[in-house]
């Protein structure tokens, strides 16, 4: 990859991270909130179904955390070990895309 | 690796990017497991029950709780990082970390004595 590709992926790493740490805040609190109330699929689901806020804010959620979790794995794998051609890069995207339609189907499933 | 390798990176500002890119490779490597796990919700109540029961195991639980602190860890330390590139340096560098560390154990205790 040419370096400014280079500049340009560790730039979206670095929006999503600002992004990510705004909505992990968010998902910490909610997690000990809902342990504290007590995990049941029934009332997970009561709190959960239709919530179209809370479904807008897993969709960017999902898809960021996909976006900066592949970006640095291909840093790491980048750093660690030989393997640094195009086949990474398209791997990479490969994780992103496919990370980011099994968050949304998730989303939806609780959400929608 | 002889000693002065050793000394080098025996030093908090080490120990605190080793645990952001640990945190950071397991938490990706989770990623898809989490989703999975969550989309059982699709195949009704009763499957998404069934796993969360499965959850109940002791051995799940902690290793739920290593999660949280993985995921509060890598929060304080992308915090930390973003500072370091974006605002102007600042001194107590050291102070960041340790207060990074007592945030991310603090939150995996909280989340420890609401699950059991």
């Amino acid at each position: 990859m040419t370096a400014r590709g280079e500049a340009r992926l560790w730039l979206a790493q670095r929006a999503a991270g600002i992004l990510l740490a705004l909505a992990v805040a968010v998902h910490l609190a909610t997690i000990l909130y809902a342990v504290h109330r007590g995990l049941s699929a029934a009332a997970i689901l009561a709190r959960t179904r239709g919530n179209a806020a809370w479904l807008a804010f897993y969709l960017v959620f999902a898809a960021a955390a996909a976006l900066h979790g592949g970006i640095g794995l291909r840093t790491v794998i980048r750093e660690a070990t030989a393997w640094r051609d195009r086949s990474l890069d398209l791997a990479t995207a490969a994780f992103i895309v496919l990370a980011t339609l099994a968050g949304w189907r998730a989303a939806a499933a609780l959400f929608a | 690796m002889n000693r002065i390798d050793w000394r080098a990176r025996n030093h908090p500002a080490w120990w605190a990017a080793l645990v952001h890119r640990v945190s950071g490779i397991l938490l990706a490597l989770f990623l898809p497991a989490h989703f999975w796990a969550l989309a059982r919700a699709i195949e009704g109540e009763a499957r998404l029950e069934s796993f969360l029961r499965w959850t109940e195991n002791p051995l799940v639980r902690l290793a739920e709780t290593v999660l949280v602190i993985l995921l509060a860890a890598h929060l304080a330390g992308g915090l930390r990082i973003l500072a370091l590139e974006f605002l102007a340096w600042r001194d107590r560098q050291k102070t960041a970390i340790a207060l990074s560390a007592g945030a991310s154990l603090a939150l995996g205790l909280c989340y420890l004595l609401n699950v059991f």
